[in-house]
């Protein structure tokens, strides 16, 4: 067990460090100051996206095909009840005790009363599911985005939920199946299931994307900050730019994703915005050389890091 | 005669329910709520839609949904700044380049419809309230539910829906970094070249589009 664990840990940390050192080997990228591995990700991205193809799509689509709705949405059901004990535990970690009581109930009535989580009767009983991780935990910490990736395997996400990631599969139940084959069934299913469930989303990203690994980058990382604002991200200042007149000349306002890195832990909001001297950060900040200095940079803490690439400057 | 003058009657009370509805703007969260529920139900009911007809769904988004749409705010807010910098001739372009997108892809995902049923989540608003968010949550066995956030402005005493987020994703802001790209790359004309391209590229069709 021990050795199981470290063995994991290992392996992850092992990835980490590959994809990081395959993105500092220096690709070209068009200089969006949240995506500076873009020429690795899109390496990465086109290998998923075959991998898919050949073999977890049609795994996916045969799946569909054979398995009748209800037995799938109790495959689905079992694999949820699974998660919501990691769900639980990182809403306690987030400081949610009453959403992380919710989350336990769901697992002790969906366990027994739902047999073994195959049915969700707790959503029945007006339970209502939650969707946590450790990643969403970082960042309810205050630990920043750090640079988007795209993982071998996983698929997006960004530094801190890669650290999110390891985290949880170290306690992910499923991992800790001791009988080898079990295991791998699980996982397998867990897998074909979870693909199962996107694949009607696929063909609505076929229609909808210009480029579809940007689309999914920008989606990813919108949902990510929405599921860390529990579904009521602040509204970002960029959206009212191509109105109101003085935005034209902020040149802060280059990068639209920037308000994003606003302090994302909710309550630091307060400790880190004290109006941050807005002349100070005018002359701190090379971009700011009209003198201008506007409301969204100044609710950006220093300490975000990847609001120090400028677009101008790598471009 | 008598089924003459009931038709009548009928028909009157029918015209005095549309003035009445015209003078007095619709709620915003009853506006989702009664699209929401007549789209629905055509959804559920219409034999070729449920064959995997999009056309058809394309002319039901058409005729129940578009109307309540603000395209034009839908559009400036995707480009962002750089909207400034167009000519009226090329927002114009634009707007209409940006809607054939939007309503096929919201068009694909009506079509793969099935189990789902449509929550609303309460709403409260300020009578004075220009822009509001009316939140629904869809929820299908087996699957996560899903948020769906409608943004909507008030102008000219009518609500008009200027953005649509799908499980914390925007339909529209998620275009902004690659229409900023675009235009870094070709300028407006850039843009509405490579709208135009995608939009001639997707049939409406999905099945045939996935192969792309």
């Amino acid at each position: 067990m021990a050795m199981d664990w470290c063995f994991r840990r290992r392996a992850s940390a092992g990835l980490l460090a590959a994809v990081l050192a395959g993105g500092l080997g220096g690709c070209a990228t068009t200089g969006n100051p949240r995506d500076p591995l873009e020429g690795m990700n899109r390496a990465v991205f086109a290998f998923n996206e075959g991998l898919d193809k050949a073999v977890i799509k049609p795994a996916a689509e045969a799946y569909q095909t054979a398995v009748p709705l209800p037995g799938r949405v109790g495959v689905a059901n079992f694999f949820a009840n699974v998660g919501d004990l990691l769900v639980g535990t990182n809403n306690l970690l987030q400081g949610k005790p009453g959403e992380a009581v919710t989350d336990f109930a769901r697992v002790a009535v969906n366990t027994t009363v739902g047999i073994l989580g195959l049915f969700d009767v707790a959503s029945e009983l007006g339970l209502e599911r939650h969707e946590e991780d450790f990643g969403q935990t970082l960042g309810r910490w205050g630990v920043p985005d750090g640079p988007y990736l795209v993982l071998p395997f996983f698929g997006s996400r960004t530094l801190r939920d890669t650290a999110g990631l390891v985290v949880d599969s170290v306690y992910d139940p499923v991992y800790d199946v001791q009988n080898v084959a079990t295991r791998n069934i699980l996982t397998g299913t867990r897998i074909v299931d979870a693909r199962a469930q996107l694949l009607a989303a696929q063909d609505v990203l076929e229609t909808a994307a210009l480029d579809r690994y940007a689309y999914l980058r920008d989606a990813y990382l919108q949902r990510r900050r929405s599921l860390i604002y529990d579904g009521a991200p602040p509204r970002i200042r960029e959206d009212d730019a191509w109105r109101e007149p003085q935005a034209q000349s902020l040149s802060g306002l280059e990068d639209p994703l920037r308000a994003a890195t606003e302090p994302i832990l909710v309550g630091a909001a307060d400790v880190v915005v004290p109006a941050a001297e807005p002349a100070a950060i005018a002359a701190a900040s090379p971009e700011a050389g009209s003198g201008e200095a506007m409301p969204v940079r100044a609710t950006v803490p220093a300490a975000v890091d990847h609001d120090a690439p400028d677009r101008q400057g790598t471009h | 005669m008598k089924r003459l003058i009931s038709t009548l009657i009928l028909f009157l009370g029918l015209a005095l329910s549309l003035v009445s509805g015209a003078a007095q703007a619709v709620e915003p969260d009853a506006l989702i709520r009664n699209v929401t529920e007549e789209v629905l139900t055509i959804l559920r009911q219409d034999k070729e839609i449920r064959a995997g007809d999009a056309n058809r769904v394309a002319d039901l988004v058409g005729a129940k949904v578009l109307p309540h749409f603000n395209f034009g705010h839908m559009t400036a807010l995707a480009v962002g700044r750089e909207w400034r910098k167009a000519t009226p001739e090329q927002q114009k372009q634009l707007t209409d380049e940006f809607r054939t997108l939007l309503v096929r892809t919201y068009s694909n995902a009506l079509t793969s419809y099935r189990n789902q049923t449509v929550q609303y989540k309460p709403f409260r608003m300020q009578p004075t309230d220009t822009d509001v968010t009316v939140r629904t949550q869809v929820v299908q066995p087996g699957a996560k539910p899903v948020g769906i956030d409608y943004s909507l402005e008030k102008n000219s005493e009518e609500w008009k829906v200027y953005d649509v987020v799908v499980g914390g994703v925007s339909l529209v802001t998620n275009y902004r970094e690659t229409f900023a790209t675009e235009i870094r790359n070709g300028g407006i004309e850039g843009l509405l070249k490579a709208l135009k391209g995608k939009n001639q590229r997707g049939e409406i069709t999905p099945a045939t589009n996935a192969a792309k």
